[in-house]
């Protein structure tokens, strides 16, 4: 079943594809913001764990070792972010922006030999042989099983159970959370380490499957549009998905434009994903108040206990 | 075990003290990441931050200083009046790239005219291309309440688009032989950017620059608006009963950034980088972002820090040349400083107790 030459359903897979490292970003993004933390440095991690996966996946021949690095050095460069502002007290936005500056110059630097290597390909089993769904599995890669996994464990850990309620408790009120004995500092270390993890996945997804190879600056703003579509989520995971897709989505039709040929030149096609990014986000927040659109109220605010 | 305890005002001490150990610590910080790269530590940090000044070649260097700090100077003034009324506006770049489309659209219409106007016209054309640009996330912001942060940044990118439209079309040199590119301005005698002072290295936009740290103190000392945005900054809600309306300060502080580096655009694009051209911006917009929080936020601390971060320009080139350092290792450097700096800062408004054993 085709429409105009175009398969519907492959269609969908490469929209699935195509926002997986963003929404990866922004369901990490998602839990730091839920334990009431602003990490402005998610295209830093993204970044550096799109290179250190694809060092780690040649140098290894192991694309799995490599998705394990990318995630570990998300994590650690996050951790560098949670110790200057959970411990030594910095200012959230000051320091999540000298984190994606130096992310971008450590990623350019690590990247020096591997500019236009080729990682070892991902495996992935052969299933166009399944009716229907097939031609929209066989498109896909691990990674997108991993993410939409995480979205669901993730969905579930806010809503219920105990683990999930405490840490929107610490993101809702701070010095309440920490009343009732709960240590607001490790449970925001733990979340930061993760948003880490995700970006720094979301990044060798880009690296290790979807380009795949090296280049500068190749994240090419996803972190920053991974943090507008938490905004635009609500602070909702299933919101990210929706916001990752309506981004892959914008991505896959400007693309499919350029390369159909139309008459719009390829600078305006490919600044669209910007600036639909930002016309949805005016959308979400016109008329309304940070909490009325469902930001934690201890957002980006400095926690420090006196006793 | 430590803990920390509230000043009850913040040291002047340490805030003056914090940048200057936060520079020390990521020279050391630094000269490991270059041993680590294989490259000789005191060597490196020599090339870099020495030999630029007091070094061989040093009667060619230091104009270059200003040449290249001038520009960081300017953005990192008009950022330091947002970021201390806490209006965030990260999209320099942006702001500083549209500047330069926009004087040098101005400054091409009248090529080939041989007249005084085209370059205050074509400068005025820039600042009100980077106000322009700026005034995006401000009305944003004001009309809609829509995080000024993250449009201001998205637009940077939606700039570059902007900038490889106009290198390859709009603004392509019509005799270039279809080389990307635009005329060369710094050969077009009416709109180029010329040294006020042969070999000193101060252009327009350094001038520009020194002229924009005394209007920002006393701006911030002996004005109204300087008062608004200080007691913005720190508090919010006495803002509000002093009578700040926080709309029109956002759309200042936006605006006054933006037309800042849309100038510096404009001087750089007339002046040392001369053409239109895909990578022309050398991410002076980022980078000014470190200088105004290296500088504290204050015109005098912004001058020496913008001086400084351009020392690293300067002598990471030199480093690249002789030492085959690469030039993603500056960028690396640079980012540590905003790190350690940050860090250290927490002895401005905290100091360092020991921790009562028995806790409450």
């Amino acid at each position: 079943m085709t429409f105009a030459g175009i398969d519907p359903l492959i269609l969908l897979a490469s929209l699935m594809v195509a926002s997986t490292p963003i929404l990866l970003a922004a369901l990490g993004e998602l839990v730091v913001e839920r334990s009431g933390v602003l990490n402005l440095g998610v295209e830093g991690m993204m970044i550096v764990g799109a290179i250190s996966g694809l060092a780690t996946a040649v140098e290894t021949g192991s694309p799995w070792l490599g998705l394990g690095a990318a995630a570990l050095a998300g994590a650690a460069l996050a951790l560098v972010f949670g110790f200057l502002t959970q411990t030594l007290l910095s200012n959230q936005v000051a320091t999540g922006l000298a984190l994606t500056l130096f992310g971008l110059g450590l990623a350019a630097l690590m990247g020096q030999g591997y500019i236009g290597v080729k990682p070892p390909p991902l495996p992935w089993p052969d299933l166009s042989g399944i009716p229907v769904l097939g031609r929209l599995l066989d498109q896909f890669d691990a990674v997108v099983l991993i993410s939409l996994a995480l979205l669901a464990a993730v969905a579930v850990f806010l809503k219920r159970g105990r683990a999930g309620l405490v840490l929107r408790a610490v993101g809702e009120n701070h010095d309440a959370a920490h009343g009732l004995g709960y240590r607001v500092v490790p449970i925001r270390m733990a979340a930061i380490a993760f948003g880490g993890a995700c970006a720094g996945l979301g990044g060798a997804h880009l690296s290790l499957v979807r380009v795949p190879q090296w280049t500068e600056g190749m994240t090419a703003g996803a972190g920053w549009i991974a943090l507008a579509i938490v905004v635009f989520a609500g602070w909702r995971p299933w919101g990210v998905l929706l916001g990752a897709y309506l981004f892959g989505g914008t991505t896959v039709l400007q693309l499919n434009l350029q390369a159909a040929g139309v008459a719009i030149p390829v600078e305006y096609l490919s600044m669209s994903p910007y600036l639909i990014t930002i016309l949805v986000l005016v959308i979400m927040s016109a008329g309304r108040g940070r909490t009325a659109i469902g930001a934690p109220a201890s957002l980006g605010r400095i926690f420090h206990a006196s006793r | 075990m430590i803990a920390l305890e509230k000043r009850p005002e913040p040291s002047s001490f340490w805030r003056w003290v914090a940048p200057i150990v936060a520079v020390a610590l990521t020279m050391a910080a630094g000269g490991a990441m270059f041993a680590i790269l294989g490259k000789d530590p005191t060597e490196a940090i020599r090339t870099i931050f020495w030999d630029p000044l007091f070094g061989p070649f040093a009667a060619h260097d230091r104009p270059q200083l200003l040449v290249k700090g001038g520009p960081l100077i300017l953005i990192a003034i008009g950022l330091s009046l947002g970021f201390r009324a806490g209006v965030w506006n990260i999209g320099a770049e942006g702001q500083y790239i549209l500047g330069a489309i926009c004087g040098a659209a101005v400054a091409l219409a009248f090529y080939p005219l041989d007249s005084w106007v085209v370059f205050p016209l074509s400068a005025l054309a820039g600042g009100l291309g980077g106000w322009a640009w700026a005034m995006i996330p401000a009305i944003l912001r004001t009309k809609f309440n829509t995080n000024e942060i993250l449009v201001s940044l998205l637009l940077v990118y939606a700039a570059e688009q902007l900038l490889a439209s106009a290198s390859l079309g709009f603004l392509r040199n019509p005799d270039g032989a279809g080389f990307p590119g635009s005329r060369n301005l710094s050969r077009y005698d009416a709109a180029a950017n010329r040294e006020i002072l042969e070999g000193s290295g101060i252009h327009w936009g350094v001038s520009a620059a020194f002229l924009a740290v005394p209007a920002a103190h006393a701006l911030m000392t002996r004005h109204r608006v300087g008062f608004h945005i200080r007691v913005s900054g720190e508090s919010p809600r006495a803002a509000r009963f002093a009578g700040v309306d926080p709309n029109r300060l956002t759309i200042f502080c936006l605006g006054v950034s933006g037309a800042l580096a849309g100038l510096a655009g404009f001087f750089e694009v007339a002046g040392p980088a001369g053409q239109i051209s895909i990578d022309f911006n050398a991410g002076y917009g980022f980078t000014a972002i470190i200088v105004a929080f290296l500088g504290r936020l204050n015109p005098v601390g912004i001058t020496l820090a913008g001086l400084l971060l351009a020392l690293t320009y300067i002598g990471g080139e030199a480093a690249q040349a002789t030492m085959g350092l690469p030039a993603a290792a500056i960028q690396a450097f640079q980012g540590m400083l905003l790190f350690f700096l940050l860090g250290v800062d927490v002895l401005t408004k905290y100091r360092i107790r020991p921790a009562r054993r028995a806790r409450a």
